[in-house]
């Protein structure tokens, strides 16, 4: 029979119209600035450096390595080093960005920063109003604006901040208790030894700690959140040589 | 008191005559009879724009527009402020004239068909001998400007809204005018004031509209049908039907022009629900006895409102049509039955108001309305299209 | 003379030349559409409402539509070439000045012409319905006859390649015929 469909049809749309009235999980639309859907743990929307403590000078975890400028698929990284040393968590010093821009415009959120950086340094923020008034200079996030400290990070990704934070702890426990062993074994050898070979004593106790990474290997890749195969390596040998770079990348490629 | 609510507008307007100056008077009429009705139903305009975008989305189970002013309802002055600031972007190679005159046109046709309908007790701008006719023939130079428009934009997309537009509009003015045959017989006249009043009164309960009898039940929504289809709404917007010819005959245009075509297209759809009303519904005469102390004037838009509603109901309900059903639609089923619907008005006035009249009147009705359906929808087209030339 | 009726006689002249002098084929038509506006409004000013109203629901709503048609699907490449004045249009002018002639000749020996009372202000429609179904009650149903045969005539045109589609589904000849399935 003609028309029986379009009565059919037009009490269905009867019932959505009032129905949207009296039933509150029909209305989908959230309604956006006021009402907000709670960010999901795993979104990501631009990168953010993350600093230890209070002081984002201080405390910034990039040592300037300069890996994530060259792996950018993008290239809206821009790293320039300062000259002068910080000390890292360990304790160790290294080198610090003076300059650290990445470019809004250009950044793709591909997250690749974040998977080739060996200092757990660089992390994806859900921020994602990031809007500006100014087209040009405003786009371009300074190293100021970009530094986050820690427990933002723990904050907006906790699963993975607390995987960071354990490999980290472990890590400098590690690095302690091995310096604890090293000034030990130090003392030990000024004890005994000459004054003239002091000097070859030291090299061989930085040269054998060096191959024990190496053996590390093929367990590391059971943590899935950080990168361990590089990072112990990184406190023994000097901060900013270029061998520890190809290493670690070849290994996540 | 209530003859004074009834007549406070058809009062008013005679006591500012009186204050003008003779010489004055008889433009100063026109223009107190034009201003207010373009008035009114601009607002009626802004009004049903945003009530049909929020009532779509409500049957979309969405909120709609609810952000300019309270729940939305100044987003209609956004719109306009938006509009009236755009870019008015003429492409290279149209035709000048013709393009400028295109929404032109469309507008002064579509505000025309107000000067006679009656809005109230006396309140009927031009109270033409041949209302309902000038009503039709103003509508018909629409198909005109629709052309130009399509025409002078010199874009395919727009010549092909414009062409399907046309064959469109003429293929439905003709149930159009057809369904009205009915009323035009049975009161007698083709002045719009004379139809209302042939319908006022009440048999019992009921008033005496001619919704009310089986041939003018069929008129009023063949009436309603081929009014939608002259409106270019849903289901029959092939001509702007966007996912394949962009935006139809008003691609090429932006800004106000853009704003004007807008506007013409949805005073033609009230100029039409107007006269629905005006030709089945009993124009402004009230529903019941006991209400007839409601001024005539309320209860002509408390009807046109509804209609609105009625028509925003169906946009939001119907699919688009495809080509060849539309205009098997027209020919084979509204021409037939608009046909048949006027035998059965010449029937009632011969077998009388009765139960008679009611089972001969209904059952051709009823009849032909079931047989035409069922040659419409297993014979004649929804089957599966042979194509010739294509593969 | 009043001088609506003037400025409307001039508006009408100066459209129909327009019609029979531009250049683009689209334009003649639509200055005929204005053409046409006029007459109406003549009739109007005349006081024949209902022969105003069809003129315009007739001939601006579909005359105008069709003869639009008519040359948006035919070829205007070869008139463009042709010099605006020439010797064959002098034939369909001396056609026009001859009815011209006739017409005026008409008026000018018309009873009515130089009576300054009209014959009615305004002629009731209901006059004309019944004049129209009593006293010309014949040439309305030749005229009805006439349209119906147009009708018949123009469904049939349409429908010429119906018997041989129920042969073959393919219709057109240049294709092979459908397969059985």
């Amino acid at each position: 029979m003609l028309g029986t469909g379009l009565i059919k049809g037009m009490a269905e749309t009867a019932r959505n119209f009032v129905g949207s009235y009296f039933e509150a999980d029909r209305l989908t639309t959230v309604q956006y600035p006021e009402e907000r859907v709670p960010v999901k743990e795993a979104a990501r929307s631009f990168p953010f450096l993350v600093f230890d403590g209070e002081d984002p000078e201080k405390g910034l975890r990039c040592v300037a390595c300069q890996i994530c400028e060259k792996e950018c698929p993008p290239q809206c990284i821009l790293i320039v080093k300062d000259t002068a040393k910080k000390p890292d968590f360990v304790g160790k010093m290294q080198f610090q960005p003076k300059i650290f821009d990445i470019d809004l415009s250009v950044c793709m959120s591909c997250q690749i920063c974040v998977e080739v950086c060996p200092f757990e340094a660089i992390k994806m923020d859900v921020d994602f109003e990031m809007s500006r008034f100014d087209r040009f200079e405003g786009l371009l996030i300074h190293k100021r604006e970009l530094s986050k400290s820690n427990g933002h990070f723990q904050k907006i990704h906790p699963t993975d901040a607390a995987a960071v934070d354990a490999n980290l702890a472990a890590e400098k426990a590690k690095a302690e208790a091995k310096a604890a062993a090293e000034a030990g074994a130090k003392a030990k050898a000024a004890a005994t030894a000459a004054a003239a070979t002091i000097a070859a004593g030291a090299g061989a106790a930085a040269g054998t700690p060096a191959t024990k990474p190496g053996i590390a290997l093929p367990a590391a890749p059971a943590v899935p959140t950080s990168k361990p195969p590089t990072s112990p390596a990184l406190p023994l040998t000097m901060p900013g040589q270029p061998t520890t770079a190809p290493a670690a990348i070849s290994f996540v490629s | 008191m209530i003859e004074l609510a009834d007549q406070f507008f058809v009062l008013s307007k005679q006591q500012i005559l009186l204050l003008m100056p003779v010489a004055a008077q008889p433009l100063a009429s026109v223009l107190l009879s034009i201003i207010p009705i373009i008035g009114v139903f601009a607002t009626l305009f802004a009004l049903t724009t945003v009530l049909e975008r929020k009532g779509l989305g409500r049957i979309q189970n969405r909120l709609g527009p609810n952000r300019v002013g309270p729940f939305g309802f100044l987003q209609p002055l956004a719109d306009g402020i938006k509009s009236l600031t755009k870019e008015d972007v003429v492409p290279f190679r149209t035709d000048g004239v013709l393009h400028f005159l295109a929404p032109v046109l469309v507008m002064v046709a579509a505000l025309l068909a107000y000067s006679v309908l009656p809005l109230g007790r006396n309140m009927v701008a031009l109270d033409l001998d041949a209302g309902v006719l000038f009503f039709f023939a103003v509508g018909a130079s629409t198909e005109l400007a629709v052309f130009m428009a399509g025409w002078s934009s010199r874009n395919k997309y727009a010549m092909l809204g414009a062409m399907r537009a046309i064959a469109q509009m003429i293929s439905y003015e003709i149930p159009l005018i057809l369904s009205t045959v009915g009323v035009l017989m049975t009161a007698g006249t083709l002045s719009t004031t004379g139809i209302v009043e042939a319908q006022s009164g009440y048999s019992g309960l009921l008033p005496n509209w001619y919704v009310l009898t089986p041939w003018g039940f069929a008129g009023f929504f063949l009436f309603l049908i081929a009014a939608t289809a002259e409106a270019n709404r849903s289901p029959f917007d092939l001509p702007e039907g966007e996912s394949e010819i962009v935006a139809g005959y008003f691609t090429e245009y932006s800004g106000f022009k853009f704003a004007m075509f807008f506007f013409g297209e949805y005073l033609g759809l009230f100029a039409a629900n107007a006269l629905a009303i005006t030709l089945f519904l009993g124009g402004w005469n009230s529903p019941l006895a006991i209400l007839d102390w409601v001024p005539s004037y309320v209860w002509f838009f408390a009807k046109l409102m509804g209609l609105i509603g009625l028509s925003i109901w169906v946009r939001g309900t119907t699919p688009r049509m495809r080509s060849d059903q539309l205009m098997n639609f027209a020919w084979k089923f509204m021409l037939p039955m608009s046909l048949v619907n006027v035998l059965a008005a010449g029937l009632w006035r011969f077998t009388g108001h009765g139960f008679l009249g009611w089972f001969v009147c209904g059952s051709l009705v009823a009849g032909s309305y079931c047989w035409l359906g069922v040659e419409l929808s297993t014979k004649n087209s929804l089957k599966k299209r042979v194509y010739r030339f294509a593969t | 003379m009043n001088l609506d009726l003037a400025i409307l006689s001039l508006l009408i002249g100066a459209s129909a030349v327009a019609a029979i002098t531009l250049r683009d084929l689209v334009h003649c038509v639509l200055c005929l559409a204005v053409t046409f506006a006029g007459l109406a409004a003549v009739y109007l000013r005349l006081g024949a409402e209902f022969i105003a109203f069809s003129q315009v629901l007739v001939y601006i709503g579909a005359v105008a539509i069709l003869a639009l048609f008519v040359v948006l699907l035919t070829r205007t490449g070869e008139i463009e070439n042709q010099s605006r004045f020439s010797l064959q249009k002098l034939a369909p002018l001396a056609v026009c000045g001859l009815v011209f002639t006739g017409l005026a000749g008409a008026a000018w020996s018309s009873s009515l012409r130089g009576s300054q009372e009209s014959v009615a202000a305004s002629i009731r429609l209901r006059d004309v319905g019944r004049e129209l179904m009593s006293a010309y009650v014949l040439p309305l149903e030749v005229l009805g006859l006439l349209l119906t045969a147009a009708l018949i005539g123009a469904a049939i045109l349409a429908q010429t390649e119906e018997p041989n589609e129920v042969e073959n589904p393919n219709g057109a000849s240049s294709h092979p015929p459908a397969k059985p399935h």
